[in-house]
């Protein structure tokens, strides 16, 4: 069974079968506009949470993604290296940037239920 | 995440607003500070959407751009006035043509860059920076001989419609605008307004500046947004598209410690003006024009896909510091990231190989001449 939990720096995290799948959420590709570059962190990378672990880039200006939470690299996402609009399109889905096995399992539970993420936009 | 919509100069007061405002809002315009004002950077469609259309066959977009200065410098004695402090050739502006130059200070860096236009031999027409209206129109004040008087044109609007069909939406609506030549400029009605109109703008294509009485802007606004060929754009398809079209941005390419020898755009100082002189900045640059200089604004095209923003540093293939980049971005009609900097002059020569250090990288990319995507002013 699995379950998305999200950021105040507007990522999602999804945790399933032991392997959390990051991605930025709707609001947030909403915000940045049409995306035209991603970069990705590497299989095996070891990331911190809160670390700048990704890039997106639209027509005006670059952001920095955060990593959730701590954990290494297992997989990530070529799909939208080559096609960045695919983020746009389906931010929650097909649009997923990296998959890490959590070093911390603890972590996943103390970020922010759907429910709370709404309530969180509601006052940004 | 970090969400930023992009380098904008920081505010002190609350952003003014364009006579526009409303209808910007109505058009699901994101609006955002920008020198000041209260400005779209984009539409519903979005920046991609907006640019490309700008660029299409048949097409055009409509910006609102309000912001910028707009000044009449009325007198006899005008374009002498003027020629003291820009180093274009004023005298030798003719009644209906439009004048692209410069405002140097006493190292020749550039104060603004400006557009003049001759409505009479005794009225010039001047279009200047938002970011910069402040302290040009100050600057040329202080320096107008009796009987020569600058009247602030803050009560009207501009608007540009720029696009391989904004031509065919000026013949149905304007004709007599239709027919100016590139780097024309004149009053027109379009739509029955009255309207003092440029074949000019600052996306590479072919195109008008209108400005418009600001109490009649809403009105032609609407009526050109009707025109099936228009859809509105914002700043940031403004910036992409200029930068694709290898236009200066003040602030970015240009500034006070920049010469237009060093910015490429030497071919604004007038023949008469590279022997006579007689302008701010008159000596560092005809030295240039004669000896060059240590640096030079060069076209970069990045390797990959990784855009490299203002103030990227560039290194030589050999690892020596080469020089800053000034604008930078993905360029849409091309599907790849552009970007023009300083460089040192024995690195800018097209086809140089440099490294652009993005995110501790070093990224390949090379000098290539712009204007990045050719430009298609009517001739």
């Amino acid at each position: 069974m699995s379950e998305t939990r999200f950021t105040k720096s507007h990522e999602w995290v999804c945790l399933d079968a032991g392997i959390a799948t990051v991605g930025i959420t709707d609001h947030a590709q909403e915000a940045l506009g049409d995306l035209v570059f991603v970069e990705l962190p590497e299989p095996g990378r070891e990331l911190t949470a809160g670390e700048v672990c990704a890039v997106v880039e639209s027509v005006k200006a670059a952001s920095d993604v955060y990593c959730p939470i701590a954990g290494r690299v297992v997989e990530n996402n070529q799909a939208i290296v080559d096609d960045p609009a695919l983020v746009n399109r389906e931010a929650a889905t097909g649009g997923w940037f990296f998959r890490l096995a959590p070093s911390d399992p603890a972590a996943f539970a103390a970020l922010m239920d759907a429910a709370t993420y709404e309530a969180f936009l509601e006052t940004e | 995440m970090s969400i930023e919509i992009g380098p904008e100069v920081a505010e002190t007061s609350p952003p003014k607003t364009t006579p526009l405002d409303l209808l910007h809002k109505a058009l699901g315009a994101r609006m955002v500070p920008f020198a000041g004002w209260s400005m779209p950077v984009q539409y519903s469609a979005g920046v991609l959407a907006e640019h490309l259309h700008c660029r299409a066959d048949g097409c055009a977009a409509l910006f609102d751009v309000s912001h910028m200065g707009q000044a009449s410098l009325h007198g006899s004695a005008g374009t002498v006035a003027l020629e003291a402090l820009v180093p274009g050739d004023i005298q030798g502006l003719k009644p209906g043509r439009q004048r692209y130059t410069v405002l140097t200070n006493e190292a020749g860096g550039v104060i603004d860059d400006l557009m003049v236009s001759r409505l009479t031999p005794d009225h010039l027409f001047l279009v200047v920076n938002a970011s910069r209206r402040d302290i040009d129109l100050p600057h040329i004040e202080a320096h107008l001989p009796a009987g020569v008087t600058l009247q602030r044109h803050d009560d009207r609007a501009l608007l540009a419609l720029q696009g391989p069909g904004a031509a065919v939406v000026m013949a149905r609506l304007g004709p007599a605008a239709a027919a100016f030549p590139f780097m024309g400029f004149g009053p027109a009605s379009i739509g029955g307004i009255d309207c003092l109109v440029s074949r000019s703008g600052y996306t590479g294509e072919d195109g008008f500046e209108i400005s418009v009485p600001a109490d009649l802007v809403d009105r032609l606004a609407r009526l050109l947004l009707d025109q099936p060929e228009v859809g509105p754009a914002g700043l940031g398809a403004r910036d992409s598209l200029r930068l694709e079209a290898g236009l200066c941005l003040y602030g970015n390419d240009l500034d006070e410690l920049t010469t237009p020898v060093e910015a490429g755009i030497a071919w604004v100082i007038g023949k008469r003006r590279r022997i006579d002189g007689g302008f701010p900045g008159d000596i560092a640059i005809r030295d240039q024009l004669q000896n060059g200089c240590a640096r030079m604004l060069v076209g970069i095209r990045p390797e990959g896909r990784a855009p490299a923003r203002a103030g990227t540093n560039i290194v030589a293939e050999d690892g020596t510091a080469a020089g800053t980049v000034t604008s930078g971005g993905f360029a849409p009609s091309l599907n790849a990231p552009v970007a023009m900097g300083y460089v040192r002059r024995d690195l800018s020569a097209e086809g140089t190989g440099l490294r652009l250090q993005v995110r501790g990288r070093s990224l390949p990319a090379r000098v290539v001449p712009m204007p990045f995507v050719p430009h298609r002013y009517v001739r």
